[in-house]
Formats: C-alpha cells, structure tokens, sequence
C-alpha cells in the first residue's frame, strides 16, 4: 500500500531559505540547496519550494535554485508562489520541478488549474489553499474562507467549495494550508483537514502548524491527510525527518524507511 | 554528431530532464532525443513517458522514433521503459482505447477499486516485490519503495513477463520484462538511492535476462 509522504517546504526569497510566522516577519535561515539535500538524504519523500521573492528579477532566480536542486535531489520536487499561467509552470518543469503549485492566480482566474492540468498532466497540478476559520454563514456554509495573495486577502469564499471546484477543474492534488495554525508549533488543523480530506478522492497535503512529531501522526491518521508538511521543525534542527518517520513508523503509521 | 551511449527517446511525453539528470548521477552518457537515426545508432535506449496513450502513439508514429525502437528491440539491444513507456510496450490500452507496440503481451486497464479511500491515480511511495530475479532489478530489497505516478495498471498475459509486484487494494505488476526489454510503472528517476541504483543496474544490462 501507498506510504503516507512526509514533505518539507521550503520558502525561497531571493534564493535564500526564509520562514514565516503566520504569513509575516519572514527571515533568512540558509541556503535552500544545502537544505534539500540534506533532507533527501535524510529519507525526505517530496520537497516543495515556495517562491516568496517580490523582486521583479523573480523568476530567474527561483528558476536557479530549482535547477541547482534537481541536479542533486532524485525525489518529486514541487514548486509554488506566483505560478499565473503555463508558460511559468513550464518553465519550472524544465527547470526540473515534478509538480507546480497554484494558489491565488488560480482563485483569481479558475480556469488556469484546467489549462496547466492540460499542459503537464493533473498529477502534476497542486491546489494550494490558504484558508482560515471564519464564522459559518450562508456564504461559507464551510466555516472556512480561502485568502489570497500570501494570507492579506481574504475572498469571502468558502474553502470547501474551491476545493470541490478544484478537483473538477484537473487539480492532482490538494495543499491544506491553516493560517491560523502557521507558524505557531501547536498542529495541523485536524477538523479543516479531515473535512477536505473526506470531500475530495485527490490526495490532500496537511500544512501549517507542525511543531511536534505527534502532530504529523495527528493530522495522518485523524486528519485524514496523505502527506504531511513540514517546516520549522526541520529547518531550525529541533526535529529530523528521520526521526520524524520513524517517530510514524513506530506508532503504526506506513510511511518509507528505507533509503 | 556521435551516437550516445543511451538515448532517451522524446515523443512528447512529458519532461525528460529528471530522466536525464538521474542517468548523470551514475554515470550514465544519456542524450535526450527524437531523432530516429540517434535512437538507432545508441547502445541502450531509455523509454520514458508520463502522459496519455492515445497521444503518445501518435506521437511515435509521426516521428518514426516508435519503428526505431522496434528495430532497437529486435536487434537485441537493451531497452528501460518507464511509467507511460512501459504501458505502451503492450497491445492494448484502455486510456483511448489505444492500439499499443505490443512488444510484450497484454494489455493496461484503469485501476477499479471498491474501497472509496483509495485514490486514483495511485501517486506516492509503494512496495516493488520481485517475483522473478533479473539483473536490472537485482538490488531491490523488501523494504525498498519506490515513486509511482500512474491511473492505469498492466495486465500482460504472460505470468513469465512479470518481474514485480505491488499493492494498491490488489496486487499489480509494477515491473515487467522480455529479453532484452524491462520496464518499471514507478519512476526510478524519482525514487532516490534505489531508483539511482537501478539505472546504474541498467547502464550495466547486457540485454539478457
């Protein structure tokens, strides 16, 4: 049977390894080809590059480092942050992505998942979503609003429904990102989770929040998620992915231990 | 231009360069191309894939790459496929209802599961379980996963021409084989030490199994 993936994210700006804490207050933490190929080495089973460069030379230096990392690191890589057509998804194919995440050019323009899902497969077309927990209204009927542009703008639009609409549209996978929960160490959204998880029959990827080995056994097992991602926890060498897989293995979770 | 060690044959079917780049890391000399004279004159032939099948014979009709990779394989040379490469080396697909090379036996079929949970395609790490030894395929271990990316399964006819198994609700043939041919549904560019190790295995292949 399919193992349960553990995948780190790296956020990438200005080449550099950065980290957030709930979408702001990003600092520089080292040099992400380093990173990846010591997480692959590691028993790392996918690797997701999160552009967060503003500048306008952006492209070309994401492009860098994504080349940099596939001459090196032989697990699927995924790359996100500003992808707003498929001349930009190709272009991280050949620079050696596997997969292109789309986040908010997709919710601005839904048509840009059924147009790279044509282009580079539906496998390959991630969903991304930043969502945050809201009131339940007629409009939400979810409890959960998806927000754009790296969680400053909210779209009055109910998570469940996008994620819905998504998969229609050729999305392979989906990314579950809490705002609420990023950054902050105390877990996954379990309840956001499993109720994407349970809606959906692509895979669903659980972020933000990790701080703890139980939390990725929490959010696979009752969340309901295939893959777990994970950031500080690696980043800042409190935890390793060996010792998180094992941690999984140990506690009856199948995910891969032998590389 | 010289002939390369290993071509990586291109017929449009998704992104070579991981193929390419993993090949490197072993020292392998692989040259990406669709070019039937280059596909004729190299020593080894990597057929890769990720796409649809009715599309991709197309591909290889227009082209002529799909009648050098026939020659190549009467002529005894080794030949990997990998993922859509090794779907269409059977008779038959169901993805287009697509006639396929039928270099080997049998056919390919969506995967039907009963169990809702289960997701198609089968994406993620899984199990490889040799059930008949070959060389290529020699350094595999119990514990060994492998990265899989795939909605169709083969089926081929003959229990001789499976080499592998894995497990998703059934079990299905996850490697395959035929003289000079051997081919895997997961993706060896992309599954870490143990893919590396079989391309190695590969660019050391003789041709017979």
């Amino acid at each position: 049977m399919l193992s349960k993936r553990v995948i780190a994210c790296l956020d990438v700006r200005d080449g550099h390894l950065a980290k957030s804490i709930k979408f702001v207050n990003t600092r520089n933490i080292g040099d992400p080809v380093a990173k990846a190929r010591e997480y692959y080495t590691d028993g790392l089973d996918e690797l997701v590059f999160y552009d967060i460069t503003a500048s306008s030379d952006r492209r070309k230096i994401i492009l860098d480092v994504v080349e940099a990392v596939a001459e090196q690191v032989f697990i699927p890589l995924s790359v996100g942050g500003g992808v707003a057509s498929v001349a930009d998804a190709t272009d991280l194919r050949l620079a050696g992505a596997e997969k292109i995440n789309v986040n908010s050019a997709a919710v601005r323009r839904p048509a840009l998942i059924a147009e790279c899902a044509d282009a580079i497969g539906n496998q390959n077309v991630v969903l991304s979503m930043d969502i945050r927990q809201v009131g339940v209204s007629e409009e939400m009927p979810s409890g959960y609003e998806i927000v754009i542009d790296g969680g400053r703008k909210p779209m009055a639009m109910d998570a469940l429904a996008w994620a819905l609409e998504g998969e229609r549209l050729g999305a392979g996978e989906l990314v579950v990102n809490s705002i609420d929960a990023d950054g902050t160490r105390e877990g996954y959204e379990l309840k956001l989770t499993r109720m994407l998880s349970e809606a959906v029959r692509i895979p669903v990827i659980a972020s933000g929040g990790a701080g703890e080995p139980s939390h990725l056994y929490d959010v696979l097992t009752e969340g309901k998620a295939d893959a777990a991602l994970v950031a500080s926890m690696v980043h800042y060498g409190d935890y390793t992915v060996s010792g998180l897989k094992r941690y999984l293995h140990e506690r009856g979770v199948k995910v891969r231990m032998s590389w | 231009m010289p002939a390369p060690p290993v071509a990586i044959v291109d017929y449009d079917a998704g992104n070579l360069m991981s193929v390419r780049r993993a090949c490197r890391e072993v020292g392998l000399d692989a040259e990406i191309s669709s070019d039937p004279q280059v596909v004729r004159a190299a020593d080894r032939i990597i057929f890769p894939g990720v796409g649809a099948a009715g599309s991709a014979m197309r591909s290889l009709r227009c082209s002529g790459v799909g009648a050098a990779l026939m020659d190549a394989y009467r002529g005894g040379k080794p030949i990997l496929g990998i993922c859509l490469g090794l779907q269409i080396s059977l008779e038959h697909s169901e993805e287009n209802d697509t006639q396929t090379l039928g270099l080997v036996p049998g056919e390919v079929r969506r995967f039907r599961l009963n169990d809702p949970a289960l997701k198609v395609p089968h994406m993620g790490w899984n199990a490889v379980r040799v059930v008949r030894s070959h060389p290529v395929l020699a350094d595999i271990a119990t514990d060994d996963e492998f990265y899989f990316v795939h909605a169709y399964r083969p089926v081929p006819t003959r229990t001789e021409d499976v080499l592998a198994v894995s497990t998703y609700e059934g079990e299905f043939c996850s490697a395959l084989g035929r003289a000079n041919y051997v081919a895997t549904q997961f993706h060896p560019e992309k599954s870490g030490r143990v893919g590396l190790k079989l391309l190695e295995r590969f660019g050391a292949w003789d041709g017979h199994a």
